[in-house]
């Protein structure tokens, strides 16, 4: 898969992992804004209140 | 070097490729290392996840505390920076917020000078836990009045404003700041509870049934610490109320002042 995307990016090797780099960054940050917000409500931990439990 | 060849190695090319040519990786070996890719992404995400929840909450958390206190600072009228005289008569009418407003401040002189979280009404956890606020229970007594105004904050994580709250130890002060006036309680129990323990809000604090007679404040966060199996409780008691316009409480006064 990762193998398949870096070949298939344009560019020379050192644009390619420029790319690379870039694409990592979007990733995680589309995780650290939008993913984990979402799911954390879901995690078993991080409950302070009492009367919900 | 290609076009510096000449054309009769055409023949020589046709016998050299199989030596050149890669060997197409088996199907079974392609599977197990698109599966490999896979364990490797989803380890990655839980190391991210990780990484998210006990170091960027916090960082975002600190940055929606600070704003919020700031914001909140703006709208009150000018605060000198003397010694207000504290009194004990009756302190003034608190009415509700709206629910996720920001209407008050608590401060901790234990917990450094510069210590300052915004409280919001409601423990709604996105709008206001999550968002590096303390949360009043919307169900509870006003700031300085009769009763347990009660309030939940996070100990890990999304700011932790709650971290140290195993180090309040008994006399310690806590103090609330509203639009009117600065209430200082000072801190009488500490508790580690079964989270359904609901009566630590009760208006008498556990003792949900009777008609309270003292001004009580009451931080609930978890315990122990990264988990969420007890609440850890610290129940505190009006000592005395200060005007906004009259001062500041002496702990909070910068040294030397």
């Amino acid at each position: 898969m990762y193998g398949w995307i870096f070949t298939h990016l344009p560019g020379p090797a050192w644009a390619r992992v420029i790319q690379s780099a870039i694409l990592v960054a979007a990733v995680v940050a589309a995780l650290f804004l939008w993913v984990f917000p979402a799911v954390a409500p879901y995690m078993p931990f991080n409950d302070q209140t009492v009367g919900e439990g | 070097m290609t076009n510096a060849a000449p054309p009769s190695t055409d023949t020589v090319d046709e016998v050299e490729q199989p030596v050149v040519r890669r060997r197409r990786p088996s199907i079974g070996s392609r599977i197990l290392g698109g599966a490999g890719e896979l364990l490797i992404t989803a380890g990655v995400l839980l190391g991210l996840f990780v990484v998210w929840q006990l170091w960027w909450t916090d960082v975002e958390g600190e940055q929606q505390a600070a704003s919020a206190v700031a914001e909140l600072e703006e709208a009150l009228p000018p605060v000198p920076e003397v010694a207000g005289t504290p009194r004990t008569d009756t302190p003034p009418v608190e009415v509700a917020a709206a629910e996720g407003a920001v209407f008050a401040t608590l401060f901790v002189p234990d917990w450094g000078i510069d210590y300052a979280q915004p409280i919001a009404e409601g423990v709604d956890r996105p709008t206001v836990l999550d968002a590096g606020r303390v949360g009043h229970y919307s169900e509870t007594a006003q700031a300085g009045q009769i009763g347990n105004f009660s309030v939940a904050g996070h100990r890990q994580t999304y700011g932790k404003p709650f971290y140290a709250i195993d180090t309040l130890a008994a006399g310690d002060q806590l103090i609330v700041r509203t639009a009117q006036a600065w209430y200082v309680y000072e801190v009488t129990t500490s508790d580690i509870v079964r989270p359904d323990q609901v009566e630590v809000i009760a208006p008498v604090p556990g003792d949900p049934g009777a008609v309270a007679t003292d001004a009580m404040l009451t931080l609930t966060t978890c315990h122990p610490l990264w988990s969420t199996r007890e609440r850890y409780i610290v129940h505190a008691q009006l000592a005395h109320w200060i005007p906004l316009t009259d001062g500041m409480p002496a702990a909070l006064l910068p040294e030397g002042s």
